[in-house]
């Protein structure tokens, strides 16, 4: 049983696969179907930074499929505030869960985690680095659109230096041979050592301080918060935000089956008359985590998701 | 009398420890702090700058006395003179030639040169892993963050 640290543990027929299992798990996400795969195993819940939705997804994932879910809680309530090293919290859980939910502050601390339990490690977030579990249910969302992963042209807008969540998406687009389309302000660019990497694998890459350019022709547009503290003052704020924000206004020549994402929360960046149009996507997606997360369980515990498990989606 | 042989004559010849050829020129100082020999000790220690030097183009040399490198020693010095060849002296003669090679992984040497590491914590008990990436040039990134890391930087973190 192995750990999921990066999308590097997945091959392209891997992901096609969890995705392939998570389109049949949709009745049970949904609760018209019961389907017990994953009783009698506990996950172990360990979010040392805050969470919603990963960690709620995560929790309804292994709950629906009627396994059971014990929490850390809050930090500031457990041993780690006593000085408990991650290694020793790791290993307290191991004996305690079949597997492990992990979210930590720290780069780094996911592997670290599976270097040191016996159980697989699912990694919720480390720091600045990766979140494989919301690339999935990213590329989920995208296939369930267009029936293929393949060939896409996907604008990623908004913050895209900080942001973990755009810089996993965009290595596993590349792998599918999306066109990428990166834009942002200036200062919130791609750091330009991923953008060497992804033209390293043959990528397409187009970058661009301008969003609304670039609508007309996409696929999908990903969008992203730009946040408040990024910049030095409110009114530099104001001026960059307002340029990257999408409105319905915005899609009226857009291509008919293109798809507005966005990881939530969002602030300002996508205004809610988008909401209605046949564009958004983006609560799905939210949605999208649990049962691409069920799927993804499944697959961690060595558990075979049947090919036919019946009930409507 | 050719160039490196002018060279090694710039220091006499020692009795009994380690003689390190081939640092690149200028890293002598360097090497030293690595290995600990700070001027506090009571092994004589000599060391010639700059010399010519036809497999390196010019390179510093070492001679410490009374005291044999061991394989972690010769790990630290991979970081920052991959090429340098290491001679163990006993009673005049070279007694082992040692190589130094990297490897795969660099283990329990060095820290990561990343803030936000995990393996930031005094008391993380797992080892310290840098994953070799190429040797020349040398690129290191951290087993755990992935973060390259920047040789100078890395240097000052010697565990």
């Amino acid at each position: 049983m192995s750990s999921l640290i990066t999308m590097d543990d997945l091959s392209n027929d891997d992901i096609l696969d969890v995705l392939d299992a998570a389109e049949r798990l949709l009745p049970v996400a949904k609760g018209k179907t019961h389907l017990p795969l994953l009783q009698g195993k506990i996950l172990g819940n360990l979010f040392f930074e805050p969470s919603t939705r990963t960690r709620m997804s995560f929790e309804t994932a292994m709950k629906r499929l009627g396994g059971e879910v014990v929490n850390l809680g809050a930090v500031a309530s457990s041993s780690v505030v006593k000085g408990e090293t991650l290694y020793d919290t790791i290993r307290m859980v191991d004996g305690y869960a079949d597997i492990i939910a992990l979210r930590h502050p720290r780069q780094g601390a996911a592997q670290y985690a599976a270097d040191a339990a016996e159980v697989p490690i699912a990694n919720g977030g480390d720091g600045a680095g990766h979140h494989p579990t919301q690339t999935m249910l990213d590329l989920f969302t995208i296939k369930q659109a267009h029936g293929t992963l393949e060939g896409l042209r996907v604008v990623l807008a908004g913050d895209l230096r900080y942001g973990r969540t755009v810089h996993s998406l965009a290595h596993a687009l590349v792998r599918f041979n999306c066109e990428l389309v990166f834009a942002s302000p200036n200062s919130l660019r791609m750091p330009a050592e991923i953008i060497a990497d992804l033209e390293g694998h043959g990528a397409t890459i187009i970058e661009s301080d301008d969003l609304v350019n670039h609508i007309d022709d996409a696929d999908v547009i990903y969008m992203t918060r730009i946040q408040k503290e990024r910049f030095p003052d409110e009114d530099e704020y104001r001026k960059v935000a307002g340029s990257f924000t999408l409105s319905a206004a915005n899609l009226d020549s857009a291509k008919e089956g293109m798809i507005v994402m966005h990881p939530l929360p969002r602030v300002d960046e996508i205004t809610p008359d988008v909401d209605k149009t046949r564009h958004a996507r983006y609560f799905e997606q939210a949605f999208n985590g649990v049962v691409t997360r069920m799927a993804l369980l499944c697959r961690m515990l060595g558990i075979e998701v049947p090919s036919n498990i019946g009930g409507e989606a | 009398m050719s160039a490196p042989e002018t060279a090694m004559r710039r220091v006499t010849a020692i009795n009994n420890g380690t003689v390190i050829d081939h640092v690149p020129a200028g890293k002598a100082l360097v090497v030293l702090k690595m290995l600990g020999l700070d001027g506090n000790m009571a092994t004589p220690v000599s060391m010639v700058m700059n010399v010519p030097s036809q497999k390196i183009g010019g390179k510093d040399i070492i001679k410490v006395e009374d005291r044999e490198l061991t394989q972690n020693e010769l790990d630290r010095l991979a970081l920052i003179a991959p090429q340098a060849s290491v001679a163990i002296i006993r009673a005049y003669q070279v007694a082992e030639k040692r190589v130094i090679n990297l490897g795969e992984e660099v283990v329990n040497v060095v820290h990561c040169t990343y803030a936000n590491c995990a393996t930031l914590g005094d008391r993380e008990p797992l080892p310290h892993r840098m994953k070799v990436v190429s040797v020349d040039p040398l690129n290191l990134r951290c087993h755990y963050c992935a973060r390259p890391q920047d040789i100078d930087e890395l240097v000052a973190n010697l565990l």
